[in-house]
């Protein structure tokens, strides 16, 4: 479950275990990408060759579903996770505030991801929660009927979160 | 207990009574919200405080804790119900466990903070069933959600679960079940309103071999959630639905398609199979009857197109979901072209009610040309946001003002959107005031569409549509030209681009709604915009582009007048449209600085406790102010008119602040 796993590219190993999970039928091929990207928190190319090996795919039908579907990222994802859901509940309460703080603060769009790799920005059309509208998940972590000074609050817990950890490790050290 | 396979319905009845007699009828039972909603507000820290308390007194072996899936009213979640009773406790925060143990369940006393108090009548409410949320609800499909663990499938036995599979398998031919569906009247859930009897006679009769039955559970409609509620709270019956179904057609093998979105769903749905699978509701030799029958998950990649059928089986099947034309049914050639019959989450979990009370009943529910109960997600500028079960043929006014409780914050209901981006914003009001008749065009009648009885027919008839049960309340702060820009660019962006007209026209929709709503339109865009809608009802391979232009007709035809006024008056009258509104503070302003707090650039001046104002110049009218005002000060007014306002704030103006402190010293 973990999204914090160090990226391990070359990993011929981890592939051959997702896909021998589903088994290499066309079938499961959306479900083996959802699981590496997973893996990866995004899909690297290497991997949709290694894909391509595994399943005996042409790379060119990965590339097609990889490309095709809205969940998948070719682009590598920042560290957090931050998703604000615009589904038409949130939308009529007023989304669109909350998405255009979160870009003028992390400076990038949804779908990008900030220079430092820090933060990823992306919009989800319903996450289903519609009674705390406006939402926002960071990190699969749900914040409910959001403001701008309440996204204020969860960065800092965000990057606070990041300044205790780096603390500790100073600490170990 | 795990009593392995059962070999027959005997066993299964057996089964059941030995459930019921073994639990004790008058046991205490604390049941713990945990769908989605209740999750994202912390269901979980209170599931584990009760487990604290309960052991701390020591309760721990008489009282049951049972975590359910979602009860509907996600507005006051977490919550709580002490059965058998049915004392309903809301927004329950994990220090409440204790007290509520020490109180309710020691001493049989209330807890009066934590109970329901009716917004409108101020009355406190005790038992679930009083609550005006539920009390006009008939909740068929969603009833068992709030006394099973839906990881349990014991829980869903002794609540006669299973008991129409059985039923179907022993007493019923296949062509006297499909008889059955046909004569109940159910048409699919999922949008279409197909009649699902009729769609099942057709797959039993195509030829091909295998066939298959699948479950769309794609629920991709933005503000709908009915789909993933059942799957969560109550997956046996989806697939004691399609157990049914596929002996029904003929069918060994089954698929669920499920929105990798949906994690939870996908969690208790896969529990769900596996323990069916132990208990031989599932697998070969289903209850000692040799019918085999067997379900796999599969989880979808994220595409609204996926939701139809031609483009769910393609994805299905591993590739990209783009959708196919339909002069060839997928009944007769769907998944690797084998006759494939597809229902949705909720029509799969009708079946087993039908089969187990026969179709009289069923038909007794609901109106001439839709039967049964229809699952609605309830969401948007309404009090009582959530998940609400509705025979068909319930007025609006009874959903939004009944169950709903109307609108919070005194403001004025405009409009509803029923059928999500593929269906219509709907133009209602509870009192006929504040509809002008101009607004409307000449040839129309119905102004207020309030007492609409909501079944499939009535919602196509005024230009929207059922779809998957997405019913969103605007109301004046909601601009419909915003709205019907939302959805397009929502379509815009799903549209797998396969077909001309659905790729090019609903960009070409989008650009002229986009400049409608920045002041630039022109009034022939009116026109172009429905001859364009015209051309992609008529030409799109697929419904996504069929049912696109229902957001745009609807809004024209119901609120000629907000076009009008973006288009020549350039003006927003909700205040939404970025390009048309200035934000202004007005004399409500108490001074709490909160709005100076928030302001990316810099433009609000003043000091605490006094007035402040907006340098027009420097406002972007990025909305932050006008969100997080406690005190209704901000305005949204025409461009250029906010000066005017706040120079009358400045004439008008007192100090609040201080003069409460005073009266208070």
């Amino acid at each position: 479950m973990s999204t914090t796993t160090a990226p391990n590219y070359q990993s011929d190993q981890a592939i051959a275990e997702i896909v021998n999970k589903y088994g290499a039928k066309p079938m499961a091929l959306i479900m083996i990408l959802q699981d590496v990207q997973k893996h990866h928190r995004y899909l690297p190319t290497d991997t949709l060759r290694l894909v391509a090996k595994e399943m005996n795919l042409p790379l060119g039908q990965i590339y097609g579903v990889a490309t095709y579907y809205k969940s998948f990222s070719l682009k590598p994802k920042g560290k957090h996770h931050i998703c604000v859901c615009t589904g038409t509940a949130c939308h009529v309460r007023q989304a669109t505030v909350i998405v255009d703080k979160f870009q003028r603060d992390l400076g990038v769009k949804p779908g990008e991801t900030t220079s430092d790799m820090e933060f990823s920005l992306e919009t989800v059309n319903c996450l289903g929660a519609c009674a705390l509208g406006p939402l926002v998940t960071a990190n699969d972590v749900y914040y409910g009927n959001m403001t701008v000074s309440k996204i204020d609050k969860m960065m800092n817990k965000l990057r606070g979160k990041k300044t205790e950890e780096e603390a500790e490790a100073e600490e170990a050290a | 207990m795990n009593p392995g396979r059962l070999s027959s319905p005997q066993a299964l009845i057996d089964l059941r009574d030995q459930l019921i007699n073994q639990r004790e009828e008058n046991k205490t039972i604390i049941t713990v919200c945990a769908g989605t909603g209740c999750l994202a507000c912390g269901c979980e820290a209170v599931t584990t405080a009760f487990r604290e308390a309960l052991q701390q007194s020591h309760l721990d072996k008489d009282v049951e804790i049972r975590t359910t899936g979602c009860h509907g009213f996600c507005e006051r979640g977490p919550l709580v119900v002490i059965q058998p009773e049915g004392m309903f406790y809301q927004r329950a925060k994990p220090a409440d466990a204790k007290v509520i143990v020490d109180r309710t369940i020691k001493n049989g006393e209330l807890v009066k903070k934590l109970l329901y108090r009716d917004p409108q009548t101020k009355e406190v409410i005790v038992h679930e069933k009083d609550i005006p949320f539920y009390k006009k609800q008939m909740r068929l499909v969603l009833g068992k959600n709030g006394f099973m663990d839906p990881t349990s499938i014991n829980d869903y036995i002794a609540l006669g679960g299973y008991q129409a599979l059985a039923k179907a398998l022993t007493t019923m031919q296949p062509e006297e079940i499909i008889d059955e569906i046909k004569k109940s009247g159910l048409r699919g859930r999922g949008g279409g309103g197909f009649l699902t009897g009729r769609k099942w006679a057709s797959c039993r009769k195509a030829k091909g071999d295998p066939k298959y039955v699948i479950c769309n559970a794609d629920e991709g409609d933005p503000g709908a959630f009915m789909d993933r509620s059942l799957l969560e709270g109550n997956p046996h019956s989806v697939i004691e639905g399609m157990v049914i179904g596929a002996y029904a057609i003929g069918s060994n093998d089954g698929f669920v398609y499920v929105r990798n979105e949906y994690p939870l769903a996908v969690k208790n749905l896969s529990i769900a199979l596996t323990a069916a699978r132990e208990h031989g509701m599932l697998g070969d030799d289903i209850l000692g009857t040799g019918f085999r029958f067997d379900i796999e998950v599969s989880r979808g990649g994220g595409a609204f197109v996926c939701g139809e059928s031609t483009a769910l089986m393609a994805s299905l099947e591993g590739r990209a979901g783009e959708p196919r034309a339909k002069y060839v049914h997928t009944v007769d050639s769907g998944l690797w072209n084998k006759p494939s019959n597809l229902n949705n989450v909720e029509t799969w979990s009708n079946v087993p009610l039908i089969i187990e009370k026969g179709a009289d009943w069923y038909t007794k529910i609901g109106t001439q040309g839709s039967k049964g109960t229809k699952v609605f997600a309830l969401t948007g500028k309404v009090n009582n946001t959530g998940l609400v079960e509705v025979p068909m043929g319930i007025t609006l006014r009874e959903i939004i003002c009944n169950i709903g409780g109307g609108v919070p914050g005194n403001k004025r209901l405009k409009g509803v959107q029923t059928g999500g981006p593929s269906g219509g914003i709907l133009r209602v009001s509870t009192n006929g005031e504040g509809i002008p008749e101009s607004g409307i065009r000449e040839e129309e009648k119905v102004v207020n569409l309030i007492d609409l009885p909501v079944d499939f027919d009535e919602l196509t008839k005024v230009g929207s549509m059922m779809g998957s049960g997405g019913m969103i309340v605007m109301d004046e702060d909601s601009c419909v030209v915003d709205v019907a820009k939302y959805f397009l660019n929502f379509l815009q962006e799903e549209s797998c681009g396969k077909c001309l007209p659905c790729r090019e026209g609903l960009r070409m929709m989008l650009s002229i709604l986009t400049r409608i709503s920045e002041g630039k339109g022109e009034m022939e865009d009116i026109a172009v915009l429905e001859e364009i809608s015209r051309a992609l009802s008529d030409t799109s391979l697929c419904d996504l582009g069929g049912s696109a232009p229902n957001p745009i007709l609807s809004t024209i035809r119901f609120f000629h007048e907000e076009y009008v006024a973006h288009i020549r008056d350039k003006h927003c009258p909700a205040g939404v449209c970025k390009e048309l509104v200035s934000h202004a503070i007005d004399e409500n302003c108490i001074g709490c600085h909160i709005c100076f707090k928030v302001c990316p650039s810099d433009a609000i001046v003043g000091k605490p406790k006094e007035l402040y104002t907006i340098v027009q110049e420097k406002c972007i009218q990025c909305g932050a102010c006008y969100q997080i005002c406690n005190y209704n000060a901000i305005r949204r007014v025409k461009r250029d008119e906010g000066e005017i306002v706040q120079r009358r704030a400045q004439e008008v103006w007192k100090p609040r602040i201080k003069a409460k402190s005073a009266a208070t010293a």
